[in-house]
């Protein structure tokens, strides 16, 4: 059922390089979801989500300290090793502190024809935040253009955020059939499809996806019947571990990752007013990365309706080894979750990860919230 | 090699740093006596901005508190477990987890309980920064919480959309305090604040600068704590007159050739907090003939530099004596804000290319011999993109030798395999231990 997906999913650069030599476009790489996808679209660009590659590797020690997250280098050594080299440009919207290091050894060791540093807010919660957005996005426009030679117009712009909220609306109607009852999606096939989302061109990715829900409207496909889990936490793009926690009777009904939920929660309000400080307006109030979720915690409430409005009965709660962000939030989402009832595994990741160990882990976790349903 | 002697003499001012010091810490815990006010926050949070508030305004700034009971490594372990009994990671900033524990356990580190602050003024350019604050404030039942964002990119790129975002958010910030104390707003003592933080980061500039002179009149372990006032009240006309008293006392040593290190035959430079339970392996150095002369961290972390006329860094000129006069709130609060910005310690925030200029530009105006590069697990501000710095420095041909530790968590400093490195480091640059 989401063959297609698995496929751009497995094979994102040669799918890149052909949609390259089809259209003659440029690809511009991308680290955070923070990226403001519209205005890469209203310029006829390929957003490619750069991401790690979950094998061991030995070229990025010298560049990242080892005390910072091995997703940041791994997403580096993807670069170092060659594996984006269809890349003409490279982009970064300010999040942590981890990504940004790939991105700033990026453009001096793989140097491309562009680069740009966004600096989003990160006091998203101030009511200057929008305003600042906006004089920052018309920026990044403006750098755009000199940089194509061509100017991108308001008009481009409000396709840019049509077809954007197209595809974030898609992934919504997809996530409902998540909260039915042996849902006939997997955790697994909808990451497949949510990867996919930040790698291909989503006018392809919205096609694919309309032909799914047709099929998910009749009915079709293999019931989840496992124990309905809830997976949050830092970058996760892992399917492995995803695979594994379904093949020991986990169902993931619903996540909070930036791959997934985070990045395709809330869309670009579509109004004839100026189109930058709108897509502003939606970065800015979007679901929280950890590292802008201050001072209130806006992403308990959220985490905590979520895991009810999907009716999960636990939470694997993963961080990446040394993400500052989200160990500094993990402690007070987990009592709240703790305190909702919901009980909570906490895992550490890596660039891969101990598949036998966490399986055992995983299996004790069900089985203890499985004995709650024995006794209810 | 000739092992050059010269004069060496203690610092006249040092018992008066020492001082300053242990009143700032005096006076915010018995700041209520009077019917003063405490806040908490961050070194780098725009201090003179609750200054308008009145002069019984007393803060207490979370990194030089968690260095302080890094030092006493006793409370220190104590601090650091209560905080992982709470769930928290070990490898979070150091200094945040022995600020956080010095409240758990209610222990102040320099006696009695842990004064709760009566608000929070911080800001935020590093990912622990607000966090920090946020549970800070959540361990404590609750204290009303300010927090400015100033990450808005490199200097190099300032814009005015860029300032008006800071400044705005200052505005804000002021509004906020007269609700939250009950106070009334004095813009005259916030322009008087402005004036001496530029006085007093300029002139620990002018300080750092002087020790571009051989012998170098300041080593950095007593530059440690030097600057850190500057890290506690660097809007206080105490620490910027401080600073003069030492300016003038440094350049003393200077013209009479008085050095930091009697056998000084080797300038080297550090990078990032050093592990503050172990700096005798800054004294260690001193066997060798070498010093470590600063850093940019040192001069960097306050200090406040610019780029003079003959090209070489210098102080950066203060609005006074550029004879500007402020009129009012908002351009006292476009100055603090400009002038924050280009502090060189916010820079590699952005690039670590920006940080490695600043580094070959210090190795070659302070006539380096060599680097020590601490990489530091306590700090993931300051210790971002270093291993991009090492390999700047390696290209521009300086000897780099690099350090793994934590500034605040001895658990994560290994003493002995430090001082094998620092030997064999000796050893490549042809320096044997002096008798």
């Amino acid at each position: 059922m989401v063959d297609q997906f698995r496929d751009w999913e497995q094979n994102r650069h040669t799918y890149a390089k052909a949609w390259k030599e089809k259209t003659g476009g440029k690809v511009v790489g991308y680290f955070c979801t923070y990226v403001p996808e519209e205005i890469l679209y209203a310029a006829n660009i390929l957003p490619v989500r750069i991401l790690g590659g979950h094998e061991p590797q030995d070229v990025s020690e010298a560049h990242i300290f080892g005390m910072f997250c091995p997703f940041c280098r791994d997403c580096l050594a993807q670069g170092l090793k060659g594996k984006y080299d269809y890349l003409d440009g490279i982009m970064i919207a300010q999040s942590c502190l981890h990504i940004r290091q790939a991105y700033t050894s990026w453009i001096k060791h793989i140097p491309l024809d562009f680069q740009y540093y966004l600096p989003m807010p990160n006091n998203v919660q101030s009511p200057h935040a929008v305003t600042f957005l906006t004089g920052e996005l018309k920026a990044f426009k403006a750098a755009l253009e000199k940089w194509l030679g061509k100017e991108i117009g308001n008009e481009d712009i409000h396709a840019g955020i049509k077809l954007m909220n197209e595809s974030r609306r898609l992934m919504h109607q997809l996530y409902e059939y998540k909260k039915k009852e042996n849902p006939l999606i997997s955790g697994e096939e909808t990451m497949e499809i949510a990867i996919s989302q930040q790698l291909v061109d989503k006018k392809e990715h919205i096609q694919v996806l309309i032909q799914l829900l047709e099929k998910l409207k009749t009915g079709s496909g293999a019931k989840n019947t496992g124990t309905r889990l809830m997976l949050l936490g830092s970058e996760n793009d892992d399917i492995q571990f995803v695979q594994m926690v379904e093949s020991v009777d986990g169902t993931i009904v619903i996540e909070d990752h930036c791959i997934g939920t985070r990045y395709f929660w809330n869309n670009v309000e579509e109004v004839s007013s100026d189109p930058l400080s709108l897509i502003a307006k939606r970065y800015v109030e979007r679901p929280a990365c950890p590292s802008k979720d201050w001072m209130d915690r806006s992403r308990v409430d959220h985490i905590i309706k979520l895991a009810k409005d999907y009716d999960v009965k636990g939470a694997i709660v993963i961080q990446q080894k040394f993400c500052d962000p989200h160990e500094l939030d993990i402690p007070a989402i987990t009592k709240e979750l703790n305190n909702a009832g919901i009980k909570t595994l906490f895992l550490e990741f890596d660039v891969t990860v101990p598949i036998g160990q966490f399986k055992i882990r995983v299996e004790a976790f069900l089985e203890m919230l499985q004995e709650e349903d024995l006794f209810v | 090699m000739k092992i050059p002697t010269y004069k060496t003499e203690q610092l006249k001012c040092w018992n008066k740093a020492k001082e300053i010091r242990n009143d700032f810490y005096k006076n915010y815990a018995n700041a209520h006596e009077n019917g003063g006010l405490r806040w908490a926050g961050g070194a780098w949070s725009f201090g003179a901005i609750p200054a308008g508030l009145g002069d019984d305004i007393y803060p207490i700034t979370g990194e030089p508190y968690g260095a302080s009971i890094a030092f006493d490594k006793e409370l220190s372990l104590r601090c650091l477990e209560a905080v992982e009994k709470r769930g928290y990671a070990r490898d979070l900033c150091s200094y945040m987890r022995n600020y956080w524990g010095s409240v758990i356990l209610d222990e102040y580190a320099f006696g009695g309980k842990f004064p709760k602050p009566d608000f929070i003024w911080q800001d935020h350019i590093c990912c622990s920064h607000a966090k920090w604050y946020q549970v800070a404030s959540e361990l404590e039942g609750g204290i009303p919480t300010f927090c400015i964002d100033v990450a808005v990119g490199p200097y190099t790129e300032v814009t005015d959309n860029r300032i008006e975002y800071v400044v705005n958010q200052m505005h804000d910030g002021i509004e906020w305090l007269e609700k939250t104390t009950g106070r009334k707003y004095d813009d005259e003592k916030l322009i008087e604040a402005v004036h001496n933080e530029c006085r007093s980061t300029s002139v620990w500039a002018e300080i750092c600068e002087l020790n571009k002179a051989v012998p170098a009149p300041l080593d950095e372990k007593s530059m440690f704590s030097l600057y850190v006032l500057g890290t506690l009240e660097k809007h206080s006309k105490k620490v910027a007159d401080f600073y003069e008293e030492l300016l003038d006392e440094v350049k003393y040593r200077v013209e009479n050739q008085i050095a930091a290190v009697k056998h000084e035959r080797c300038r080297l430079m550090s990078d990032t907090q050093p592990p503050w339970g172990f700096l005798k392996v800054f004294r260690y150095l001193e066997k060798f003939g070498a010093v470590s002369v600063g850093s940019l961290y040192t001069f960097g972390l306050i200090g406040v530099w610019e780029v003079k006329e003959d090209g070489s860094w210098g102080p950066r000129t203060t609005p006074k004596q550029k004879g500007i006069k402020i009129e009012n709130r908002d351009q006292a609060l476009r100055i603090l804000t400009d002038w924050n910005l280009s502090k060189p310690e916010w820079q590699h925030f952005y690039s670590p290319h920006l940080k490695s200029d600043m580094m070959t530009r210090i190795a070659k105006e302070w006539k380096l011999n060599g680097i020590m590069l601490h990489y530091n697990r306590g700090c993931e501000g300051l210790s971002i993109g270093i291993a991009e710095n090492r390999l700047a420095l390696i290209d521009e041909g300086y000897p780099v030798m690099t350090f793994e530790g934590n500034m605040g968590d001895e658990r994560e400093f290994d003493e002995a395999q430090t001082g094998s490195r620092i030997d064999s480091f000796m050893e490549t640059l042809g320096l044997e231990m002096i008798e």
